[in-house]
């Protein structure tokens, strides 16, 4: 297929995007996750879990209303870019890093967020946000398209995430047992945040798989199924043991408190079956827009991250 | 002991410094609200006052009797205040070293925070004092304790520990809810919530072999915690 020639994106524009998305992921709730948390306060019949439920719904509105960070860990901004393969960058590649990285020291002075990234030695605080590996940038390709899309995603929360090497001889049994195993460590106490999303990596190598692990948290939304039938199915049944756990939000008894489960594979090796977790809190926090070549930037409410191309499986 | 379900969940508006009569009536799931003033506290905070030994930029004592484990997300306006937009709490049971030398000789009695302690933690130290442990709702609503919040009075060692970990006082007003988490006598929500939780959890364990693969120093009881 011929190059298609085509205008490139500007820099500037993209940093005004970046510091945009900051703002946006800060402060509102993704309609999904707001609708999902609402509904199971409705379901909810026990009356400490209830309670939790309904000032969680009560903090998505006061957040909107006073344009306050839903939560006050505004987390660790990261983004996820989906380039088109078609898409031109003024400046490239190097320039997008630098936008994104000045369009989130911009959001942490005036959001404001919580200036979180310190040196993981000395502890200091640069108060942006920003510096070694920071904020983390994920691509990902999209064939015959000229745009980009970026997600600001501000990962909070120190807790909910495991990973394990388990075994072909493990089986379906080993990933359930794991699966109440994360739940055990981090949903008592409340210690993920639950209501949380409920993201699995499997297969591939130890770092693919805790990569897609947050990914699946992160960036499917709330219903959203595997469309591969058999991984759709675990994915109902994990959602079902989940609530059948009987820990709600901050481990207080109640109908549960797994707001969906997201299963992604990875080919892997034929010995092993290498499997993360990674609980995502309900604060939150993801802002997509979609970069056109004209300038043109379209906010949109969910992000288009597993595409076909992404989970492909054949050799072209 | 009763469970959750019988609870009565009583609402609460406390002024700042809290009394000792005010701390005795709080039961376990009580909601409590703040007015006055409060300070926040963590690891930063903690390692100078207790491991440098620096003495404390202001007389703890004499300003509340509160302590909240958290930083916020703050900004300053254009005539240098400072604004707090949100603040939620962080979890507190890495503060065991500390917290004791805050309550002992800085007369802290009631500890705002995210998980709660050992139970052990409350019966030493909590029960002792007549102290109370509350925990933030949810953990993560910022938005709402962010708004209870009405001004900064001070900030100590802000350039040294930065925004996160540096010590503020806010003034406070209808500023919660919190749950009562481990009231005066050193009983704890969580060891109530555990027990019933704990049940349905060992269940679902039942006909799921151990993993092939074990790990050195992980625990097999469902009923175990990390902490
Ligand atoms: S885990 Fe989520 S809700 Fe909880 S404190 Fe962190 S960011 Fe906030």
């Amino acid at each position: 297929m011929p190059i298609v020639e085509t205008q490139a994106i500007s820099s500037e524009l993209i940093r005004e995007v970046a510091f945009e998305l900051n703002r946006r992921a800060a402060i509102g709730i993704p309609k999904d996750v707001g609708d999902s948390i609402a509904d199971m306060a409705e379901r909810e019949t026990q009356k400490l879990s209830k309670f939790v439920l309904l000032e969680i719904v009560n903090n998505y509105k006061v957040a909107v209303d006073e344009q306050r960070p839903m939560c006050a860990d505004t987390g660790l901004p990261r983004f996820y870019a989906k380039i088109g393969n078609d898409a031109a960058l003024e400046g490239g590649f190097v320039a997008l890093e630098r936008s994104v990285r000045q369009g989130t020291a911009d959001a942490t002075e005036r959001v404001p967020l919580r200036p979180n990234r310190v040196h993981p030695i000395t502890r200091h605080d640069y108060n942006n946000n920003v510096g070694i590996h920071a904020p983390t940038v994920d691509y990902s390709w999209e064939p015959d398209v000229d745009w980009i899309e970026l997600t600001s995603f501000h990962k909070g929360g120190l807790f909910g995430g495991d990973y394990r090497m388990l075994f072909p001889t493990d089986g379906i049994d080993g990933i359930k047992r794991f699966f109440l195993d994360v739940i055990s460590e981090f949903f008592k106490r409340g210690l993920s945040c639950q209501p949380a999303i409920v993201g699995i990596g499997i297969g591939g190598t130890k770092d693919t798989c805790v990569r897609l692990a947050k990914e699946a948290a992160c960036l499917r939304v709330v219903g959203d199924r595997n469309p591969d039938p058999q991984i759709a199915e675990l994915e109902e049944d994990l959602n079902d043991l989940g609530r059948r756990t009987s820990l709600g939000p901050m481990g207080f008894k109640g109908e549960g408190a797994v707001m969906d489960t997201h299963i992604e594979v990875a080919y892997t090796h034929t010995g092993g079956m290498p499997i993360s977790i990674h609980h995502q809190c309900f604060a939150l926090r993801r802002a997509t827009a979609r970069i056109h070549p004209d300038g043109r930037v379209e906010y949109r409410e969910n992000p288009f991250w597993f595409t076909d191309y992404y989970r492909r499986d054949s050799v072209a | 002991m009763s469970g959750t379900a019988d609870l009565e969940m009583k609402e609460h508006h406390l002024t700042t410094p809290a009394t000792p009569e005010d701390l005795a009536k709080l039961e376990l799931g009580d909601v409590v609200y703040f007015d006055g003033l409060i300070f926040t506290g963590r690891i930063g905070l903690y390692k100078k006052l207790f491991d440098e030994k620096a003495p404390p930029p202001v007389d703890i004592a004499s300003l509340t009797n509160v302590t909240f484990h958290c930083s916020p997300a703050v900004g300053q306006n254009e005539s240098g205040e400072w604004e707090v937009a949100a603040v939620t709490a962080t979890a507190s049971f890495r503060f065991e070293k500390h917290l004791p030398l805050l309550m002992d000789g800085h007369g802290v009695r009631c500890v705002i925070g995210k998980g709660g302690m050992a139970q052990q933690f409350y019966e030493d130290h909590f029960k002792r004092l007549g102290a109370v442990f509350l925990n933030t709702v949810g953990y993560g609503i910022g938005a709402q304790y962010g708004r209870g919040i009405t001004g900064v009075k001070d900030v100590y060692w802000l350039d040294e520990l930065g925004i996160a970990q540096a010590m503020w006082v806010f003034e406070v007003k209808n500023f919660g809810p919190f749950l009562v988490e481990c009231d005066a006598r050193g009983n704890s929500l969580y060891q109530m919530a555990l027990a019933e939780t704990n049940v349905e959890l060992g269940k679902l364990y039942e006909g799921l072999p151990l993993p092939t693969l074990k790990r050195m120093g992980e625990v097999h009881n469902p009923e175990d915690e990390v902490f």
